[in-house]
């Protein structure tokens, strides 16, 4: 009950704190996300239609990152971004950019594997029809995106989903600085190590909410778009 | 698609971030709430933005060698002097010292409040057979931990799961993990007076000298690491260490107690 309230007080003060790392959140994840998509789409669906020796291989290997764990990812990201790493000249490791490279390594196997199913078996479908329609390329990559766009979400979202939550890659890599790279799940980390459990868990509240707003946002578009469609 | 790359770019581009620093610190003077009490009154004096990752001392160290950081501020002396005698620091100044202590349940099964010292208290943990709540990971206050038990020639590994128990974690979530198991636990005292979680958990030991808990700062050498920025890492230290910055730590309270007190000379 005190979480509940807790949260509650947090979100109706308007809480600044808390509105700049829910909003960092949001933003890293978001711009994560879309470099993710558009870096998984045309990769899944070219996976999914196109035959070539060793693409099973690649297909088992995306399924297989799909469960790589987070402070994995931020380990090597933080290794390539370090100052003494390949790519420390850019100046990159602690900056909100870092989380984004992380977030983009972690969930863009999840969108592409997932996209790859769901592509495939669309595929499966469309394929003589396509053949005897002479459909190919470009028009049959926009088609199939097209036709899947409601699974495809579906997707994206478990990949917003695993950005947003994920605590493990970005407090190495952003090193849960204040007012610079604290997000909502290391904001969680920070209160639950400082023992102040009704907090921690009131920031989880928070998250969970915004978690379903995104998603309700979404399913509601779905409705809609179905409905205008048959309108 | 154009929006799209553009977003990104922006998103990736450094930030340019002139007069900040980075300090690689622990985390029992982040949770203490020192520097949110004590880095506005630094930024006021010296312009110098700081941004603090709050690690074990040992990962503080090995970022640092790794030039993550423009300032080290810990609290493992003689790793800190090593640091610095490899070059990897342009020096190394005492800056402010509080003292470690053995929490523990209220009921105290081992008896702990009855030792001599604190070597004592250790044994008789050892002795009633209760659980101890290690940090594990190499932190300043592991370190410590470690070099008592040495002195105590008690072979702790040998317990390792049963009674012994190493969390790996920070400080905090030690004291979570040892609060939650009536184990005992060695903290600074810092971290145990702002710790929000403790039970019925109290300090059943402490005052012993060798408890001391000395914290250094140290400016990571730009000769090794040019990315240093130097000019703010000269004025963070400077004013840390000077006549204000001295009286602001010593200043800082938590329930009407002093954390840390300053040492610099």
């Amino acid at each position: 009950m005190d979480v509940l309230a807790e949260a509650f007080r947090l979100i109706i003060t308007l809480d600044e704190d808390l509105f700049e790392i829910l909003w960092l959140s949001i933003r890293v994840s978001l711009i994560a996300l879309v470099i993710s998509v558009t870096l998984s789409l045309p990769l899944g669906t070219y996976l999914a239609i196109t035959q070539f020796p060793g693409r099973k291989f690649c297909i088992l290997l995306l399924n297989a990152l799909m469960g790589m764990p987070p402070v994995v990812v931020g380990l090597m990201v933080y290794m390539l971004l370090s100052r003494s790493g390949p790519l420390g000249f850019l100046g990159l490791l602690y900056t909100p950019s870092a989380m984004i490279i992380a977030q983009v390594v972690l969930i863009t196997p999840i969108i592409t594997a997932l996209a790859i199913q769901v592509i495939e078996n669309l595929h499966q479908e469309y394929r003589d029809t396509f053949c005897s329609m002479g459909v190919t390329g470009r028009r049959a990559v926009a088609a199939y995106l097209v036709d899947a766009r409601y699974a495809l979400t579906t997707c994206i979202l478990a990949g917003f989903g695993r950005a947003i939550a994920e605590v493990g890659a970005v407090i190495i890599v952003g090193g849960n600085i204040d007012h610079l790279t604290r997000v909502m799940t290391t904001a969680i980390a920070l209160e639950t190590s400082k023992g102040n459990l009704t907090l921690a868990l009131s920031l989880g509240t928070v998250l969970l909410a915004l978690s379903l707003l995104v998603n309700a946002l979404v399913i509601g578009v779905r409705e809609y778009a179905g409905k205008r469609q048959y309108a | 698609m154009k929006h799209l790359i553009i977003i990104a770019a922006l998103a990736l581009s450094a930030h340019s971030l002139a007069d900040s620093i980075i300090v690689q610190s622990t985390t029992s003077t982040k949770n203490s709430g020192l520097y949110d009490y004590l880095l506005p009154i630094l930024t006021k004096a010296t312009g110098v933005q700081v941004h603090v990752v709050a690690v074990g001392t040992g990962q503080a160290i090995k970022n640092a060698m790794r030039c993550d950081g423009d300032v080290l501020l810990v609290h493992a002396k003689s790793a800190e002097e090593k640091f610095v005698a490899a070059g990897f620091g342009e020096y190394r100044r005492d800056l402010m010292y509080n003292d470690f202590v053995i929490v523990g349940p209220q009921a105290d099964p081992a008896r702990v409040a009855d030792a001599s010292d604190a070597i004592d208290a250790l044994r008789r943990i050892t002795q009633a057979g209760a659980k101890f709540a290690s940090r594990g990971d190499d932190s300043g206050t592991h370190k410590k931990e470690r070099a008592l038990w040495r002195e105590a020639a008690i072979n702790p590994d040998s317990g390792s799961g049963q009674w012994y128990l190493e969390t790996g974690s920070g400080m905090g979530a030690t004291l979570n993990t040892g609060v939650s198991l009536s184990a005992y636990v060695l903290t600074d005292r810092a971290s145990w007076i702002t710790f929000a979680n403790k039970q019925d958990a109290v300090i059943v030991f402490e005052g012993d000298p060798t408890l001391f808990n000395q914290y250094g700062v140290i400016p990571v050498s730009a000769d090794k690491c040019p990315n240093v920025n130097r000019e703010a890492t000269q004025a963070f230290t400077q004013w840390l260490l000077s006549a204000s910055g001295q009286a602001a730590i010593g200043a800082y309270q938590v329930d009407g107690k002093q954390l840390f007190f300053p040492n610099a000379h």
